[in-house]
């Protein structure tokens, strides 16, 4: 299968859980997403940041594990924020409406201090 | 009804009681074969052989038989029917004793006897004569045919013509049977292409000959005469003296420049060419012109007509072997289809494999080819071979930029998407604009794997890339026949979010949110998507 294969990474940043996402987000990014995800929330923060920076594709699976993810963080009170997506796929997350119910900061600093300030 | 071999009609008598006195005394005895005596079929003697137990005394019988008198006159006295499973297969015949006494009862068990044992034999002799004769006839049949295939091959062109500009095509396959079937693209003055589909009557050797014969005739006159309804005349007349009866040709001659499209044509009774109009998108119009059937009657004329062929036509010419081939139904494959087809072609060896395809589905596996079919095309291409749009369509001519396939394996998309973006790279799409239709690729591609094609890697995803001057378009092809897409519906994302819906569903939303027009077309086997981007943004378009 060509393109970079999914892999996920997680750390805190000032209390909020940071998911560093790699590669593509496709069908096969499922279950690392959804274990990153586990592990992002281990401490209950209010917050999960997702970062888009080293992800080179998305597509409409993958679209759909976020709304996932992002469908089980709002039954857990917990908000999710999103900095790092290029130009393409913030209008995909505008014309999806990802962007409506999902921060979108140009950096991690401004989605951990909204976070902060929130 | 019963019938006696001939190679038993014959009657053996034993030496005549009285030889002539020239013949010496002691000379052993000799065997004389008697006159053959015919039985017709239809003899009250048979029916009462066949039903006979044993040694029947000829002199006895009372009936009104020809072949009774016959057998009386050739000296017998006593005939024993051979019967084998119930059917009289011949006759043991007898003459008077020697010893000039009547058969006994114990001659007659004997021969009885005789007859049992030799009937079983006889029957197997001439079962093993027979299949010996069939085996000789089909052999002669089959040797029959390899000739006229030889004939037929011998007559094909070796080569389809190189003009530029134009695309050719054609199939020719012959029914086991051969039939008559022939075309032929001859060379004529000024750059002029003489195009020649034929089909004769009759099967076999005859019909190749005949065969020949036309297509020597067509290639002596086509390049003097050039009018086609000249050279049909002239080869009707040519052909009327010679031909066998029964026997008739078919044919189709049609002359084309190259250089302005102009397509003459006449035609003695073959089958109506369709045209696929790039213009009238998706329309076909018929190439009609009357005439007989050529070497029927003398001094026939031919109506000759003139069409324009415009870049992107596609003419088919076809042999009634397509269109009149029969399923196990006996439902016929019908001109309709085969029109209805060429309306849909953009290609003429796409055109010719989807004949094929069409046809080997409808008639099944089962079905031996009736007669033999042969289809030639020729299409009208924009210089440098590319297909081309109607000279007043928007955006000027149509240039294939790249066609590939992909296997039908989830994540192939990625290759679709590598390779559509190197295909465009020189259009000078912006960044934006690239990426919007490399998501819509991939979406598009995933979809034809995943739904069109099953994940099935055998079946292929077939891309093709064309753009104009200003326009770039993608189709995207699976084998998913007739499946029909749903209506591009927004997806709820509250209600996704909600889990009152699955998350996924976002596919064709995608697609259609990412490229300036998206089409459909589904045809019996395949699916395909078309996506279209305007090389620059709109003015008024999405920011």
């Amino acid at each position: 299968m060509p393109g970079a294969e999914f892999g996920a990474d997680v750390r805190s940043h000032d209390s909020t859980g940071v998911i560093d996402l790699h590669g593509e987000i496709n069908l096969g990014a499922d279950q690392a997403l959804g274990a990153a995800y586990e592990r992002a929330v281990q401490d209950d923060p209010s917050t999960v940041v997702l970062n888009f920076a080293d992800v080179d594709y998305i597509n409409s699976t993958g679209i759909a594990l976020i709304v996932g993810l992002l469908a089980r963080a709002r039954k857990e009170h917990r908000t999710v924020r999103a900095f790092g997506l290029s130009e393409h796929y913030r209008q995909i997350f505008a014309i999806t409406r990802l962007s409506d119910f999902m921060g979108i900061y140009a950096d991690e600093d401004s989605a951990v201090s909204a976070t902060v300030s929130t | 009804m019963t019938t006696i071999p001939s190679n038993l009609r014959r009657v053996l008598r034993r030496e005549p009681r009285v030889r002539p006195s020239t013949e010496p005394v002691a000379a052993p005895p000799e065997r004389v074969e008697a006159p053959p005596v015919e039985i017709a079929p239809n003899d009250p003697l048979v029916a009462y052989f066949s039903g006979a137990t044993g040694a029947v005394d000829i002199g006895a019988l009372q009936l009104d038989s020809p072949a009774l008198e016959g057998l009386r006159e050739a000296g017998i006295k006593l005939v024993v029917p051979l019967v084998s499973q119930g059917e009289l297969i011949g006759l043991l015949n007898l003459g008077p004793r020697r010893s000039e006494q009547e058969y006994s009862a114990d001659d007659r068990k004997l021969l009885n006897d005789l007859a049992g044992h030799a009937a079983p034999a006889v029957r197997v002799a001439q079962l093993v004569r027979e299949q010996e004769a069939e085996v000789r006839q089909r052999e002669r049949i089959e040797q029959e045919l390899r000739v006229a295939q030889l004939i037929q091959q011998q007559f094909l062109p070796e080569e389809l013509p190189n003009l530029s500009g134009w695309e050719f095509a054609a199939f020719y396959g012959p029914a086991r049977e051969v039939g008559g079937d022939f075309y032929d693209f001859i060379k004529l003055p000024e750059g002029q292409l003489g195009i020649v589909v034929g089909d004769v009557t009759d099967k076999g050797v005859p019909a190749a000959l005949v065969m020949a014969t036309t297509h020597s005739i067509l290639r002596a006159e086509a390049p003097r005469l050039i009018a086609p309804s000249e050279v049909l005349t002239r080869v009707n007349n040519l052909l009327v003296d010679e031909m066998p009866a029964h026997m008739f040709v078919t044919c189709l001659y049609a002359v084309l420049n190259p250089e302005t499209g102009q397509l003459r044509y006449a035609n003695a009774g073959h089958n109506v060419p369709y045209v696929s109009n790039v213009s009238t998108e998706g329309g076909v119009t018929e190439l009609r012109a009357t005439g007989m059937p050529l070497g029927l009657l003398p001094e026939m004329e031919y109506e000759e007509k003139e069409a324009t062929l415009a870049p992107g036509d596609t003419v088919l010419l076809h042999s009634d072997g397509l269109a009149e081939a029969h399923n196990t139904r006996r439902e016929m494959f019908g001109f309709p289809r085969v029109a209805s087809l060429t309306g849909e072609a953009s290609d003429g060896e796409v055109l010719i494999d989807r004949l094929l395809k069409e046809l080997q589905d409808f008639v099944g596996p089962e079905v031996e080819q009736e007669d033999d079919i042969t289809l030639v095309t020729l299409g009208r291409r924009a210089a440098g071979g590319a297909p081309a749009q109607a000279p007043d369509a928007p955006g000027g001519a149509e240039r294939q930029l790249a066609a590939f396939e992909v296997a039908s394996e989830p994540g192939n998309e990625r290759l679709a998407i590598d390779q559509v973006a190197e295909a465009v790279a020189g259009l000078g799409l912006d960044g934006p604009r690239l990426e919007r239709l490399k998501t819509a690729v991939g979406e598009a591609t995933m979809n034809a794997i995943e739904h069109g094609n099953g994940n099935r890697p055998e079946l292929p995803v077939v891309v093709s890339v064309v753009a104009d001057d200003t326009d770039v378009t993608v189709r995207i092809t699976d084998q998913g026949g007739e499946r029909v897409l749903p209506e591009v519906e927004t997806p709820d994302l509250e209600a996704k979010l909600a889990g009152l819906q699955t998350p996924r569903g976002w596919g064709l939303f995608l697609i259609q949110n990412m490229v300036d027009r998206l089409e459909t077309t589904v045809d019996q086997h395949h699916h395909t998507i078309e996506l279209t981007m305007h090389l620059k943004e709109a003015p008024d378009a999405r920011s």
